[in-house]
């Protein structure tokens, strides 16, 4: 895509790592705007750490280049960059206490009146007190303040968040995921934040990409993503869908006409990413009812006839798992309005939905959705190739 | 001689009648115990405390093995504590005559025995200060680089601890005289350095590959260079696995005898001292000087646990999670 | 491209120094020692040897000496097992079951090696001696008999062989014990398991590295001893190191002393890897 640069803005262009044979970032291309709140999301192993690393000068890229601003800094050493990390479970200085930890920065760069810049950003997120303690005396949030206050304190034109959340709990999540919104607006800058969590990148981030094998499969906003995303993988990483398996063969004015286990639909073409050929179409499960009989379906709504198998109720909604005459699975969530009666297994339904609601993607019959999901190199996975490729590398100097 | 002889004969019978007595009352209630007792107190209060005690001993038997292993461990050290107070009633005797202070108070009245105590400390210094520095670097270049050849490097390094001593003296013994070069404090000092090498490379790598190789790329995230990140980050944290090689190498130092005698000349540390003691008669102050090492030894193990406590420590938050686990 | 360029150097750098002392003082004596071992033996020190690849010096020393180095095969294995014997409850204890007393016991295990080692294997001779308790209270008891001694005897001798290498034995059985994770001792209990077999089924086999590395540490060093045998025994308990000691200090009869000393690390190594191929794969150290 072209967009019009704006100043400051961080620019990966053909960015790839290679360790050995296993490509991990598969020439990136990604701009952030400056001042944005951007969150890579993808699973494990995807490249979205590596890429991190990357813009933060502590892994070397094999091809591509890395921008901030009009500034070439591909090959700047990670000290002489305006980029500064708050790393995965934290990596603070155990030798050195609260203040010392967050002043390392500053004393690097040879800032004067450290003190007092020290404790305005140890204030600010809400550690005040706490200078003199070691990193091993404060809780797993405490010290996920302390990274944040160390990372920020240098005023950063770009701070990465490595998972910073991953090794909380949920509710000191939840709470964290407030307070890092306070700070952002606080000290402005631009965020790139690292997460397989989709939930965390759907509520911190104003723009998501999310990656996938080494590539982004999708860049926009969280509701953008969600509402229609762009291929199967982001379809099922983000959120859940039911995916139904068919085939294009025609069109109705602005509709695409989809046979699918030998029933016809109708998507919208603006929801399409394909018109012709094998499709997947997709349907969120929040987006399908479920009914008695055929007169219940209002008019407009599309159909599948099945039998519920499983029922699981989680109190603001429960999931229905339906399982149709043609032998395709599908989710169905139906939100606990208190209107509708619990339907219990075994009965026989017919699952309805609005052609609005649904997307068509292209369907690879090559690409497996659980493998993507499942199969991928895991981050020590990664590690451990790229310590393998350097054993070849040094093995064939 | 006849009332040290009695000394001993009623020691040794108060010995035995005690030791026959605990048994006697040990067999003789332990029967009881399971016969009478046992079904009395079983009846009485069930199988409650039948099973308590049953428990106890399943969970304490070992308790006693490991103390009698350490009584083991420390016997001999308590003797030559208490030889170090002893009047030996002769030159070649080992046992227990009278109690002094005059070895403590003159501990170089042995001929030369102080003096080999110095040459040991000497030699000792020198082959620390050596080994720690060449077996740091390369415990540095094991851990922080791959390259080529790495494996034979780390099989090198391993190779000297994985020999008898007596090889390591005769080898190095069979260079020197087929080089034509005299044996004397140096030999010994290089001799030393060699096999202390293994053992820094060995300890100091252990606490660098126990550190969070992440720390230093947060230090250089946070504009630290190379040299910054490695001065306030790598060293400080590395630094007691370094000491800790260096009190090795010391005491490996100053107590080697096997290798020593075959390439110290006519050098004599106090290792060296002691053999050729061992022969003639052992002054007891050579028993002194082994109890001071100890005392030392002591003061040097609870000063780096106190030193450990106000900075503890290198462990990554995650080590330490697991710990905090365990208990 | 500077920087991957310098990378590639630096750590030969830091080898360098290290590297050449091993060459120079570990690696150039052992083919010097194995050199030695084939020279002319009716050569001297002071009239030279002459290279003659005299490989008869091999059969010559063991039809010499076989009996020492079975000994001192014998007596390391023999001191070995009782180390690991004595060892490992006293390893359990401290890596599961010290508490707070943990750093206590470990230093009551260390200490002790700073004491000189020839000074401690004296004190054995105090403490076995024939006027002394030990003996003493083994004659009350029957299991030596009146005139009984333990000086001088092989008893005496892998009594102390073993009590100078156990702690080389407890400190890594106590490293691999002490990274056991006591949750599954108790996954075990919770699965049926009694006491016994939690030790047989979890605690053993996760400890096997520790007995590895300390069999290691424990075997290697006794074989080669011979302090103990000269000052707690008589000739009669010599070990093939008195032997070699003898050869290159008294009757300098260096070729013969090389050859022993050549098929002392020659059999250590072939132990050595064969208990490495039995016990299974595990880092040594």
């Amino acid at each position: 895509m072209v967009v019009e640069e704006p100043s400051g803005a961080l620019r990966l262009v053909g960015l790839s790592k290679r360790f050995g044979a296993v490509t991990v970032v598969d020439r990136l291309d990604l701009t952030v705007p400056a001042g944005s709140f951007f969150a890579l999301l993808g699973p494990s192993g995807c490249g979205k750490t590596t890429t991190l690393r990357m813009v933060a000068g502590l892994t070397e890229p094999t091809g591509g280049r890395i921008l901030l601003g009009d500034e070439d800094i591909t090959r700047l050493r990670p000290y002489r960059r305006p980029v500064n990390t708050v790393f995965q479970s934290y990596a603070l200085f155990p030798h050195l206490d609260v203040f010392e930890n967050v002043a390392f920065g500053l004393r690097r760069r040879g800032v004067p009146e450290v003190a007092g810049q020290v404790r305005r950003m140890l204030s600010l997120v809400q550690l005040d007190g706490y200078e003199r303690h070691r990193p091993e005396q404060l809780s797993g949030g405490q010290q996920q303040r302390v990274a944040l206050a160390r990372a920020l304190v240098n005023r950063p034109r770009v701070l990465l968040l490595d998972e910073p959340l991953g090794a909380l709990d949920l509710a000191l999540r939840r709470r964290m995921q407030g307070e890092l919104r306070r700070l952002r607006t606080e000290v402005g800058g631009t965020f790139v934040h690292v997460t397989h969590d989709q939930e965390e990148a759907m509520t911190l981030a104003d723009t998501v990409a999310v990656m996938n094998a080494g590539r982004v499969e999708q860049l926009g906003t969280p509701a953008e993503l969600y509402e229609f995303p762009a291929t199967a993988f982001v379809a099922t990483f983000l959120g859940r869908s039911n995916l139904l398996a068919g085939t294009v063969n025609g069109r109705s004015g602005d509709d695409l006409l989809v046979e699918a286990y030998g029933r016809r639909f109708s998507v919208p073409s603006a929801r399409s990413r394909v018109d012709s050929g094998a499709v997947l179409l997709g349907v969120r499960p929040e987006k399908v009812r479920l009914v008695g009989t055929a007169e219940q379906v209002p008019a407009g709504h599309q159909w599948l006839d099945g039998t519920v198998t499983d029922v699981g109720y989680f109190g603001v909604s429960t999931e229905y798992s339906v399982r149709t005459g043609a032998g395709v699975e599908l989710s169905v969530f139906a939100a606990a309005d208190g209107e509708s009666a619990r339907i219990p297994a075994g009965s026989p339904v017919l699952a309805h939905w609005h052609p609005r609601h649904a997307f068509l993607l292209h369907h690879d019959p090559h690409h497996c959705l659980h493998h993507c999901l499942h199969h991928d190199l895991h981050d020590d996975a990664a590690a451990a190739a790229a310590a393998a490729a350097a054993a070849v590398r040094a093995g064939r100097e | 001689m006849g009332g040290r002889f009695g000394r001993f004969a009623a020691v040794r019978f108060g010995r035995f009648a005690a030791d026959t007595f605990a048994r006697f009352v040990a067999i003789g209630f332990g029967r009881f115990a399971a016969d009478r007792l046992g079904r009395f107190v079983a009846e009485r209060f069930g199988r409650f405390v039948a099973d308590r005690f049953g428990r106890f001993v399943a969970d304490h038997w070992v308790l006693a093995v490991a103390a009698l292993v350490l009584g083991y461990l420390l016997l001999p050290v308590a003797v030559v504590a208490g030889l170090s107070f002893n009047q030996p009633s002769s030159r070649l005797s080992y046992d227990f005559a009278e109690f002094t202070l005059d070895n403590w108070r003159d501990p170089c009245a042995g001929p030369g025995m102080c003096a080999a105590v110095l040459r040991s400390v000497q030699v000792g210094f020198v082959a620390t200060a050596v080994s720690t520095v060449l077996g740091t670097l390369m415990a540095f270049a094991l851990v922080r680089h791959r390259f080529r050849g790495r494996a034979a490097v780390n099989v090198l390094v391993l190779a000297p601890v994985a020999t008898p001593e007596v090889v390591l003296g005769t080898s190095l013994l069979a260079l020197l005289v087929a080089a034509g070069i005299p044996q004397g404090f140096w030999t010994v000092v290089i001799a030393h350095v060699m096999f202390c090498v293994s053992f820094v490379v060995v300890t100091v790598r252990a606490r660098l590959s126990g550190m969070d190789g992440r720390l230093e790329e947060a230090a250089m995230d946070l504009y630290a260079s190379e040299w910054q990140a490695f001065r306030r980050v790598t060293l400080p944290l590395v630094l007691p696995g370094i000491a800790a090689a260096a009190l090795l190498a010391f005491s490996l130092s100053f107590d080697d005898f096997v290798v020593t005698n075959f390439n110290s000349g006519t050098t004599v540390t106090f290792p060296m001292y002691v053999w050729g003691a061992s022969q003639r008669g052992i002054p007891p102050q050579v028993n002194v000087v082994g109890t001071a090492m100890f005392a030392v030894a002591l003061l040097m193990l609870a000063a780096s646990r106190l030193g450990r406590r106000s900075t503890r420590s290198s462990r990554s938050t995650r080590s330490r999670r697991s710990t905090r686990g365990r208990r | 491209m500077s920087r991957s360029g310098r990378g590639r150097v630096v750590p030969y750098l830091l080898l360098l120094p290290g590297l050449l002392w091993l060459v120079l003082f570990f690696l150039a004596p052992a083919v010097q020692l194995a050199a030695t071992s084939l020279y002319d033996p009716a050569g001297s020190l002071t009239s030279g040897y002459a290279m003659t690849w005299s490989f008869g010096n091999y059969p010559d020393a063991v039809a010499a000496y076989g009996a020492q180095l079975g000994r001192s095969f014998g007596y390391a294995g023999l001191a070995t097992l009782l180390a690991l014997l004595l060892g490992y409850p006293l390893a359990y204890v401290i890596a599961l079951r010290a508490g707070r007393w943990q750093y206590l016991l470990l230093v009551c295990v260390v200490a002790p090696m700073f004491t000189s080692f020839l000074v401690r294997t004296l004190a054995w001779k105090t403490v076995l001696s024939d006027g002394g308790a030990v003996v003493g209270l083994l004659r009350d008891l029957h299991l030596l008999a009146p005139d009984g001694r333990l000086l001088a005897t092989p008893a005496a001798v892998v009594t102390s062989l073993t009590y100078c290498y156990l702690p080389f034995m407890v400190l890594p059985l106590y490293a691999s014990l002490q990274r056991l994770d006591p949750r599954l001792l108790e996954a075990a209990g919770d699965l049926f398991a009694r006491p016994a077999q939690v030790f047989r089924r979890v605690t053993l086999p996760l400890s096997m590295p520790g007995v590895v590395a300390g069999t290691l540490l424990t075997f290697i060093p006794a074989t080669g001893d011979y302090v103990n045998a000269e000052l707690l025994g008589t000739p009669n308990e010599y070990m093939v190191g008195n032997v070699i000691d003898a050869a290159f200090l008294v009757r300098l009869d260096y070729p013969q002393g090389a050859a022993l000393s050549v098929l002392l690390m020659v059999a250590i190594l072939a132990l050595v890897i064969g208990w490495l191929r039995r016990a299974g794969p595990a880092e040594a150290g």
